[in-house]
């Protein structure tokens, strides 16, 4: 029984791209010679991280979203811990309503990537329909 | 006695009115709360960065749970700040 996991890992800035690009390579293939599949996957690139984590200040943020077993988890955690180029990740199983999520994330992304001077606009749609509320107290 | 016991006002009297606070994703039907989306949940934070109470946000109790756990989600993955001054 696969379930719905999306995990999120930042590796260290020293990185050339190559090695990044070989990094990402081995968890997604470790992924998949563990009967799971990739749903999708992301490159948010080098960001600046809000607080210095192992005296790094910016990190590559890399997205991947799969299905595995339970059981798997804890191996690629493991395997996270062990690299020394991963300076942080997180991993979350998906409900179904995060999985709904997901799938309009990607079709605003893919929107976005088919027109890419459309980036004044905000970057989902949560952020759009929702007005802030007024707080005075605050 | 009777005729002087109603009591007038010279001006009408001014009578707070508040708007009526309201869950937003309630409201626009959001289901989930991400935590890879900074930039909304700063709305949910004070300058220091911490995550502002419901009675000043509004949010329903179920969604507030949802948004301190993504809060600390992007808080591990340094996408928002542990402690800071002048978030915004």
């Amino acid at each position: 029984m696969l379930k719905q996991y999306e995990t999120v890992f930042i590796a260290t800035p020293v990185l050339s791209d190559a090695q990044m690009k070989e990094a990402v390579a081995k968890y997604t293939s470790l992924i998949k010679d563990n009967g799971g599949e990739i749903v999708s996957e992301e490159d948010w690139g080098l960001k600046q991280l809000a607080y210095p984590i192992q005296h790094k200040t910016s990190g590559f943020y890399y997205l991947i979203e799969f299905k595995a077993t339970p059981e798997f988890v804890a191996t690629l955690e493991t395997q996270y811990h062990r690299d020394e180029r991963i300076l942080r990740y997180l991993t979350v199983a998906l409900d179904k309503d995060a999985v709904a999520y997901a799938e309009h994330r990607r079709q605003v992304r893919a929107g976005k990537a088919a027109a890419p001077k459309a980036e004044a606009e905000p970057v989902k749609e949560e952020a759009e329909v929702v007005e802030p509320v007024e707080n005075q107290e605050a | 006695m009777a005729e002087n016991s109603e009591i007038r006002y010279l001006n009408p009297p001014t009578v707070e009115v508040r708007k009526k606070k309201y869950c937003r994703f309630k409201k626009a039907g959001i289901k989930y709360v991400d935590y890879k989306d900074a930039e909304f949940l700063k709305k949910f934070l004070n300058e220091q960065g911490k995550i502002l109470p419901r009675r000043i946000t509004g949010t329903s109790l179920k969604f507030q749970r949802k948004v301190a756990q993504a809060v600390k989600r992007a808080r591990s993955l340094a996408l928002l700040p542990y402690v800071t001054d002048l978030l915004k």
